[in-house]
């Protein structure tokens, strides 16, 4: 009968009080882990999908936007721009640009991302070819490597892209020749893996023939019986597009979403360069690391909200244990002054009332933590469709160490006043009232 | 084996409380008579370590309470005083033999299930051992209360009116008990107590 299995059965004989004190703990320590876990993950996703991009030139609109759309592929495109416009960046030439990435961003198959662009979209990433081959054929599409296993997808199927981002039949391209998977990605950890990629071209062509789809030619559906099709044949209208290694700068009335940048160098002229383009041109360049950074300053007021409500969860917690052990006194302050008839010297008293404290943290903790780890998990499924981002709750923070120890202390601070009172109770007078 | 010299207590500073000396010797049976208001309950929690003296000096055993640590004492009155108190009161959330295990535990003697057990069906309460004290009769109470003053084989047993409230039969029943047990272990035993039924039945009495 050790003390810590004392101040456990003293515990657990108080059930209610018990579950109030527990649950209030868990609630808070679950919700603030909660916030780190949420907020950890999407900052390492954030950045780790900045992958060196310094600039991203689109159409006008929200600066915001057109990082989310053309970088963490969550919002919607500000617009397209034509070819003729960015040939500048597109240029190898370029004496500022190290690398330059097209993007077409506009429509979906599945509610996962097409996306338009070459093959340097894979360096970026750091993506490698898991399976098949990348793309060298417009409708010729690489997937990411989380497209492929959540729609299970293997080399060789086909599928027609929808217009836009949401599931809707209505809005399926499927009067065009249909995508055909040629390879997969290996995992990147990054939002490559959530997107379907495909020369730019592509999106021209599934653009194009819509186009002549509604101008109502009467030109007979192409895909009949579109398996029979093959489909490394070019249509005739767009064989001009077929060599997918033309430099896109041929091709100056053609439209895309963006381009990213990454300079040579950070220097001063690099750095001028999305002023300049801002002021004298009808496109816009935002930085990625700014834009986000925004992004966080808006995100942190409502975390900053939950943070406080979290820690006044945690508080009252604190002041829940305080007053059931205070108020446990009054009606154990015989078996208190029993257990000192019986040889307990004041500081065992003191260390029986704080063990109760404590453990009702270590309990209170492992339950929070439990909570907000399956809560995570759960979230998971939820937040992978609106973010594009797989979050887990098999990740274990080291600030939940830093939570462990604060919970400790709460614990013990809250049982502190009631243990110095117990290990004070002046025996013989205890004893003497109750006789 | 119980000796008090020239014991005083004041609660306020004003009234001082004296007491006689007092000396039992090593097995002996004493009753201590008096009047509520008396101070034999200040009497019994002097001789028992839970109160220290103003002036003079009581010696359990051998050794003078006044003279050990504050964690001394505690540790010293958990093995060699055993103490029954007028109303049982126990450690509510344990059993009864986790009750007598916690006896033996916080004085530092040998964990002994065999003594519980047996001491507890000594005294007819064996069957409860697994049971909370809350289930316990009033009588059942005060048996597995004097089973938790003797599970350490004390020199000295102070009783604190361990009758008063009991008819005749219970009263001579729980006395005769308490010698029993106080025989047992070799034990000197003192009743405190104002009850004057029990003056018949002990030789050795002390009046405040």
């Amino acid at each position: 009968m050790n003390l810590l299995k004392l101040s456990w059965k003293n515990l657990t004989n108080k059930p209610l009080s018990m579950t109030l004190s527990l649950v209030l703990f868990a609630l808070g320590v679950g919700l603030i882990s909660l916030l780190l876990l949420l907020n950890k993950q999407l900052q390492d996703k954030f950045d780790k999908n900045l992958a060196g991009i310094d600039l991203v030139v689109g159409a006008k609109g929200s600066p915001l936007q057109l990082i989310l759309c053309n970088m963490y592929h969550i919002d919607a495109p500000t617009g397209n721009v034509s070819i003729d416009e960015v040939k500048a960046f597109l240029n190898p030439r370029h004496p500022l640009i190290k690398t330059t990435v097209p993007l077409s961003v506009g429509d979906s198959y599945k509610s996962y991302r097409i996306v338009g662009t070459n093959h340097t979209m894979l360096d970026l990433y750091n993506a490698k070819i898991g399976e098949g081959k990348l793309w060298e054929k417009p409708f010729e599409v690489t997937l990411g490597a989380e497209v492929a296993s959540a729609l299970k997808m293997k080399v060789g199927d086909k599928f027609f892209s929808s217009h836009g981002f949401v599931l809707d039949e209505n809005l399926e391209h499927s009067d065009t020749e249909p995508f055909v998977v040629v390879g997969i990605l290996q995992v990147t950890g990054s939002v490559i893996d959530q997107l379907i990629l495909t020369p730019s071209q592509t999106t021209w062509l599934v653009h194009e023939h819509e186009e002549e789809g509604e101008a109502g030619n009467g030109e007979p559906e192409v895909g009949n019986e579109p398996e029979t099709h093959d489909s490394t044949e070019i249509h005739h209208d767009h064989k001009d597009y077929g060599d997918v290694n033309t430099p896109l700068m041929n091709f100056p009335e053609k439209e895309i979403t963006s381009v990213l940048v990454q300079f040579r160098a950070r220097n001063y002229q690099a750095l001028n360069m999305q002023r300049s383009i801002n002021e004298n041109t009808d496109l816009q360049a935002a930085t990625p690391a700014i834009e986000i950074n925004r992004l966080y300053a808006m995100m942190g007021v409502g975390e900053d909200a939950l943070r406080a409500l979290a820690l006044v969860i945690i508080f009252v917690s604190g002041l829940s244990v305080f007053i059931s052990l205070y108020s446990s006194l009054k009606e154990r302050k015989y078996e208190l002054a029993l257990m000192r008839v019986m040889g307990s010297s004041p500081s065992k008293i003191f260390l029986l009332i704080v063990l109760e404290g404590i453990i009702l943290a270590i309990v209170g903790f492992v339950i929070g933590i439990a909570l907000s780890h399956i809560g995570m998990e759960t979230l998971a499924g939820a937040l992978k469709t609106s973010y594009r981002y797989s979050f887990s709750g098999a990740i274990f923070l080291k600030e939940e160490l830093y939570l462990l120890g604060a919970a400790l202390l709460i614990g013990f601070v809250a049982a502190v006043i009631p243990a110095i009172q117990a290990s004070n109770t002046d025996i013989s007078n205890t004893l003497a009232e109750a006789s | 084996m119980l000796q008090t010299s020239d014991l005083h207590y004041s609660y306020d500073g004003k009234t001082m409380l004296r007491f006689p000396n007092i000396n039992c010797g090593k097995g002996e049976h004493w009753l201590l008579l008096g009047q509520s208001g008396s101070g034999k309950t200040t009497l019994l929690h002097l001789l028992g370590g839970l109160l220290t003296a103003k002036n003079g000096m009581v010696q359990v055993a051998g050794t003078s309470l006044e003279k050990l640590s504050s964690s001394a004492l505690d540790k010293y009155r958990g093995k060699h005083i055993g103490i029954i108190f007028q109303k049982s009161h126990f450690v509510k959330a344990l059993t009864v033999e986790e009750n007598l295990l916690l006896a033996q535990q916080l004085a530092g003697v040998k964990i002994n299930r065999d003594r519980i057990s047996e001491l507890l069906n000594h005294l007819n309460v064996g069957h409860k051992l697994k049971s909370k004290p809350d289930r316990l009769s009033q009588g059942e109470q005060q048996r597995v209360a004097i089973a938790r003053a003797l599970v350490n084989q004390p020199d000295v047993i102070l009783a604190d009116e361990p009758t008063s409230a009991l008819d005749d039969i219970n009263c001579n029943e729980v006395i005769q008990l308490l010698e029993h047990e106080a025989n047992a272990v070799g034990a000197t035993l003192l009743v405190v107590t104002h009850d004057g039924r029990l003056k018949e039945r002990f030789e050795k009495q002390i009046n405040l």
